[in-house]
């Protein structure tokens, strides 16, 4: 055996193991699943086929429908607010904070990362609820007369997604901010630029890139949550992880709830594919 | 102007720490709701917590996992990035490709995926079917991360003890994995915390054995109580003291 053929055996022995487990474990249940969202419910039964009916009961009957909705919507107005929030935070770290704090300052900012993901959704739960730290504030402040109802509808959700959005955001916009090179914005000024003009000229051109990126991450994994949604906005206003866990549990319905997931993956690709252009996916 | 931009950032901290401090404060509450007024400092439901069966077990299966399923993830991961790098293969890129692409799926389709095929096949749900797919979401990280770390340097010290007449097994274990120590620490600490933390594989894969995550969420559905806001906020303690230790001793020394 030659040489070249040699090394190159060695090389498939080596990725085998994680070749074999990405696709006995990722491609073979994703195509299982394709497979499952043509198939029927005859009672409680799964019967194979090949039947768009799932497909064409999601256009057509509007709770499912509007569940695609609902996610899209919060999750748009999640990531305007998100990288609204995040990325005045993250300039005031990057240039007003003195260099030396900077790393503490940051580490603060992402700080509540580390409570658990379910726990965060469940603080958030005990400052908006009735009888939570929020409404017991502005009642004793006497702001308000009645307790404000938040919890379990969409406001608490987006409050919710905002927080872990904006500490996820605030890490990437200020990771972007502090590699930029002081001389473009000095040489905007030395040629008349007011602040505002090396803002919107200079400092958000080139951070753009940064700046759709986070935005992405943050639409896909929105878009694709599940705790955040049930445990702050309730079962009012369903989104489409929502409505797949109550195919699963209630009704066992595993072809519809299939059928679902395939469409969510399409959107989240679709949004790919839209935002493409920007992303620099290797420089996150 | 600069009054502005320190009352934005004290905003932006409030904000953001509004929920960790309601979280910790009323775990010490001494009343059976975690909302206000305060009825005065407790530490009873740290006792009642540290003395819940289903919950340290949680805990014991969480760790357990978080640790198994990342080394496998690890080892995986490790030893295709040093077949990509090391030898040309054909259609590398879609071998890249390939591994890479559970990171841009939602966990919540892949534990779905995960739950059709082991629901056709009739494989119990266990532990260890959640560890399966705590691989299938860490796995790309990890290669991720050995792929870049790679660089023409290692290739040439491999390539002497090659010559020097090391088996295959000899340079991974001898020279590879020590050279690369530092970014297998990281993508193991990166992959046990996201295994730590993770609530829909193990929701939908496990059956008796939960992991904490999904002990904490079957908490809740029993309404509001200060044994949760406990829980959560031992958990932040340790993860917290985890990271500072991480920041002085592994990242300190680099800087």
């Amino acid at each position: 055996m030659t040489q070249a053929a040699t090394e190159r055996r060695v090389g498939w022995g080596l990725v085998a193991p994680a070749l074999i487990w990405t696709v006995a474990f990722f491609v073979v249940p994703f195509a299982a699943m394709l497979a499952l969202s043509f198939a029927r419910m005859e009672g409680r039964a799964v019967v194979a086929a090949f039947d768009l009916g799932n497909y064409v009961r999601f256009f057509t009957e509007w709770p499912l429908f509007k569940a695609l909705l609902n996610s899209l919507e919060i999750t748009a107005v999640v990531t305007v607010v998100s990288v609204a929030l995040a990325y005045p935070l993250a300039a005031i770290i990057a240039f007003r904070v003195p260099v030396r704090w900077q790393r503490l300052a940051l580490l603060l900012a992402v700080l509540p990362f580390w409570t658990s993901y379910v726990v965060r959704s469940y603080s958030w739960l005990l400052v908006l609820g009735q009888n939570g730290v929020l409404n017991k504030t502005l009642l004793g402040v006497g702001l308000i007369a009645e307790p404000l109802e938040i919890a379990a509808t969409r406001t608490a959700t987006v409050i919710g997604f905002v927080h872990f959005f904006v500490m996820l955001l605030t890490l990437t916009i200020y990771a972007n901010l502090v590699q930029l090179s002081p001389n473009y914005a000095r040489a905007a000024r030395d040629l008349g630029a007011g602040p505002v003009q090396v803002f919107r000229f200079v400092i958000l051109p080139l951070t753009l890139p940064g700046v759709v990126t986070g935005a992405f991450v943050t639409f896909v994994l929105c878009m694709g949550d599940y705790i955040t949604p049930q445990i702050l906005g309730g079962n009012n206003e369903l989104t489409l992880p929502q409505l797949i866990m109550l195919q699963l549990g209630r009704s066992g319905n595993f072809p519809l709830a299939s059928a679902l997931s395939v469409i969510l993956m399409a959107v989240i690709t679709l949004a790919y594919v839209l935002s493409a252009r920007w992303l620099r996916l290797d420089r996150v | 102007m600069k009054r502005l931009v320190w009352v934005y950032l004290c905003a932006a901290y409030a904000f953001i720490f509004l929920p960790v401090i309601v979280l910790v404060v009323f775990s010490f509450q001494d009343g059976r709701l975690p909302v206000p007024p305060f009825q005065g400092v407790s530490l009873q439901w740290y006792a009642k917590v540290l003395g819940d069966r289903d919950l340290m077990a949680a805990l014991f299966n969480s760790a357990l996992m978080a640790a198994v399923s990342s080394a496998v993830a690890l080892t995986l991961g490790f030893l295709a990035a040093h077949g990509l790098a090391r030898s040309v293969l054909p259609g590398s890129v879609w071998l890249r490709g390939l591994l890479i692409a559970p990171m841009t799926v939602s966990y919540l389709i892949i534990a779905l995926g995960l739950l059709t095929v082991f629901n056709q096949t009739g494989v119990r749900l266990s532990l260890w079917t959640a560890g399966v797919g705590h691989v299938v979401i860490n796995l790309p990280l990890c290669f991720a991360i050995c792929y870049a770390a790679m660089g023409d340097h290692q290739k040439a010290a491999e390539r002497a003890a090659r010559d020097l007449g090391a088996s295959e097994v000899q340079v991974l274990w001898l020279v590879s994995a020590p050279m690369l120590a530092p970014a297998l620490l990281a993508a193991f600490f990166l992959s046990v915390t996201f295994s730590w933390d993770e609530f829909i594989i193990a929701f939908l894969l496990t059956r008796f054995e939960v992991t904490l995550p999904v002990e904490i969420w079957s908490m809740l559905r029993s309404g509001l109580s200060p044994a949760t806001n406990a829980v959560g906020s031992l958990v932040f303690l340790v993860s917290v003291v985890a990271v500072v230790l991480a920041e002085v001793f592994v990242f300190r020394r680099r800087a």
